[in-house]
């Protein structure tokens, strides 16, 4: 095992990708000289050429157009949008385009890219670089929607995602790129898109979360369990499609379930997790299904605006405890 | 007819029948639209069936191809299969999406035709994304975009003009500029000296041509794409044309200026490849019988559409995706 950042974890996870299949390749802007935001392609230019480790122009319709035309013709591109919130100007070419082409050409056609666009609050970077919209892409036909919480899960499922022959929108929390976990280097295989990860096991009470909400929500769970309402937090590590086997399963055990997201609660994943169990398991439930995610507003500036916004490991704890 | 041109008599009838197919194909798409046999959108391409022919009688099969939403003239004109096509736009099983497509979305990429779209000018970073492909696989292909004159005022259009030129990539640009955008007339919405000189400011080499002019279609193309194959970097044709009908084939065009469709009949590219024909001593009797042939080959496939099968049910949740497919029958 071998200690690295959430950053490191997916470079070394392309690194491997580039190494094992020539026709991966990312473009974006700034990945050469800078590395990428966090460094997650530094040096890797160096390595592998200005034609697979392309720098780009501002133009984010392109970047993201011009993966889904490279995938169509045969390479397995990574769009690297920066921020989720900047990827917001290719709207169009993913949800249009990358997700439609196979479908609306009868089969013809595969788009096997990567999207990768950052999500979520990073301290004091505001209304435009904060946003979590990963629900809007769940609800896109034809997308896979992936959202890592851990560095060893950021290799793993950014090689899945690199091998999926599907448009995979890759959703890292940019407060998560210098968060440190153990990476196990010689385990090379991909993770398998569509498996949640079982955080912490319980009896009374499920939690299901992802992305930057998981660390918060696990400890919150540790509290809990010390209490004694033993706490089982799952990490879906992807949206769509989401483990709906875990869940269930875990809910059938447990008979509560809160959803936990950094994203706007209206309107966000959260609410079709919530139906859904709610729907097929309301006889297993003790209580009403309860969601925790943002306020809907704008993410804002100042300090102590900001902390209003992000949800507690002690908020979570008091609407757990609100089921007893 | 370009003066200069040195073209082939035979070479020139395999591309006037290409344009009858084509323009049969459009008048029968058109045809079944108003008779209720085929729904939605169809965007004929009347009248601008040079272009595409004269540009394509340049590629080679593995070369690619992008579209917009007035795409059968392209798609016939680079190897798809019309009765495919006609059997798409009917929306039955044979079609070449299975029925999934129609119109817009015709494409064929058993002959590099990646696909018409139905959003504007966004081939145009489809485009410059496969040209990049090209370059990392080291493939010797180009891929040629074609565009209305009312896509040029999109941002995806300006930015791929700068990607195509940065990276030096094997794209022909080709802008179908029939001026009119839907029911505006282009001029009056764009600014500036129009697409040439977009295309100019960034560098890529534009040229301005007759498109209803087939050799001289044939002629510039051959040239321009032999160039991008020697690695010119992307380059641009504007291709003056005229659209014979509307928009769209409910479209009456009830905002042409009286009398302008009828005095365009006299530049529209089938006739005026027809008279050169027969300076060359093709006879009228030929000509006649070419005209004929593409209709009756339509007309079969107009047969063969309304015969085919619809498509089952459970193909409406099969290829949108592997990873999280959907289930028959399943919403959530």
């Amino acid at each position: 095992m071998t200690e690295m950042t959430y950053a490191q974890a997916a470079r070394l996870g392309l690194k491997e990708e580039l190494e094992r299949d020539p026709t991966v390749w990312a473009l974006g802007e700034d990945l050469g000289f800078e590395g990428g935001m966090a460094g997650q392609y530094k040096d890797l230019q160096a390595e592998y050429g200005a034609d697979r480790i392309v720098d780009t122009p501002i133009s984010e319709a392109t970047i993201m157009g011009a993966a889904i035309g490279a995938a169509l013709a045969g390479t397995r591109p990574i769009a690297e949008l920066r921020f989720s919130d900047f990827a917001m100007c290719a709207v169009d070419e993913l949800v249009n385009q990358a997700a439609k082409a196979r479908y609306m050409f009868g089969g013809q056609a595969r788009v096997p890219m990567v999207a990768r666009m950052p999500i979520g609050i990073r301290g004091g970077i505001a209304a435009q670089h904060s946003q979590s919209p990963e629900a809007w892409y769940a609800h896109v036909p034809g997308l896979v929607v992936v959202t890592p919480a851990t560095p060893s899960d950021n290799r793993g499922l950014l090689k899945a995602a690199i091998r999926c022959d599907d448009p995979v929108v890759y959703m890292e929390h940019k407060g998560l790129w210098g968060s440190v976990g153990e990476v196990n280097e010689n385990d090379v295989e991909p993770l398998t898109l569509g498996k949640a990860r079982i955080v912490k096991e319980g009896s009374d009470l499920t939690i299901v979360t992802w992305a930057g909400m998981v660390s918060v929500v696990e400890k919150a769970a540790i509290t809990l369990s010390e209490e004694g309402v033993s706490t089982e937090v799952i990490d879906l590590r992807t949206l769509w499609p989401w483990d709906r086997e875990a869940v269930f399963s875990s809910v059938i055990k447990t008979g509560r379930m809160m959803v936990v997201h950094e994203a706007v609660q209206v309107g966000g994943f959260g609410g079709e997790i919530s139906s859904e169990v709610t729907e097929h398991l309301f006889d297993n439930l003790k209580g009403p299904v309860k969601r925790m995610g943002g306020a809907r507003i704008p993410i804002p500036f100042s300090i102590p605006l900001e902390e209003s916004y992000m949800i507690s490991q002690e908020q979570v704890i008091a609407k757990a405890r609100s089921f007893f | 007819m370009a003066q200069d041109q040195a073209n082939e008599p035979e070479r020139v009838f395999n591309m006037y029948k290409k344009m009858l197919l084509i323009r049969a194909f459009e008048e029968a798409a058109g045809e079944n639209f108003h008779a209720g046999n085929v729904r939605g959108s169809v965007h004929q391409y009347i009248g601008e069936e040079a272009i595409a022919v004269g540009i394509c009688a340049n590629l080679r099969k593995e070369d690619l191809l992008t579209s917009y939403h007035r795409g059968h003239g392209h798609s016939i004109a680079k190897g798809a299969d019309p009765r495919a096509m006609m059997l798409e736009l009917f929306g039955r099983v044979g079609g070449t999406s299975g029925g999934k497509g129609g119109s817009m979305h015709i494409a064929d990429f058993s002959v590099g035709m990646l696909g018409a779209n139905g959003v504007i000018a966004d081939g145009c970073t489809i485009s410059v994304g496969a040209a990049q492909a090209i370059k990392l696989l080291k493939q010797d292909k180009i891929v040629v975009n074609f565009i209305g004159d009312g896509g040029i005022n999109r941002g995806p259009f300006m930015e791929a003009l700068n990607w195509a030129k940065i990276y030096n990539l094997p794209v022909l640009f080709v802008c179908e500029n029939n001026q009119i955008a839907a029911t505006t007339t282009t001029k009056t919405v764009t600014a500036g000296e129009g697409i040439a000189a977009r295309a100019e400011s960034y560098g890529i080499p534009a040229i301005t041509i007759d498109g209803n002019d087939l050799l001289l279609v044939d002629n510039t193309s051959a040239r321009i794409i032999d160039e991008i194959r020697s690695g010119s970097g992307p380059q641009l044709i504007q291709a003056m044309t005229y659209r014979l009908r509307g928009h769209f084939a409910h479209d009456k065009a009830l905002y042409r200026i009286p009398g302008e469709a009828e005095a365009a009949l006299e530049f529209e590219p089938v006739r005026r490849t027809e008279s050169w024909l027969i300076t060359q001593g093709i006879s009228e009797e030929e000509l006649a019988n070419a005209r004929d042939e593409a209709e009756q080959t339509i007309s079969q496939y107009v047969v063969d559409a309304h015969a085919a099968p619809w498509p089952d049910i459970a193909d409406a949740f099969t290829d949108v995706q592997d990873v999280g497919a959907p289930q028959v029958g399943v919403n959530s």
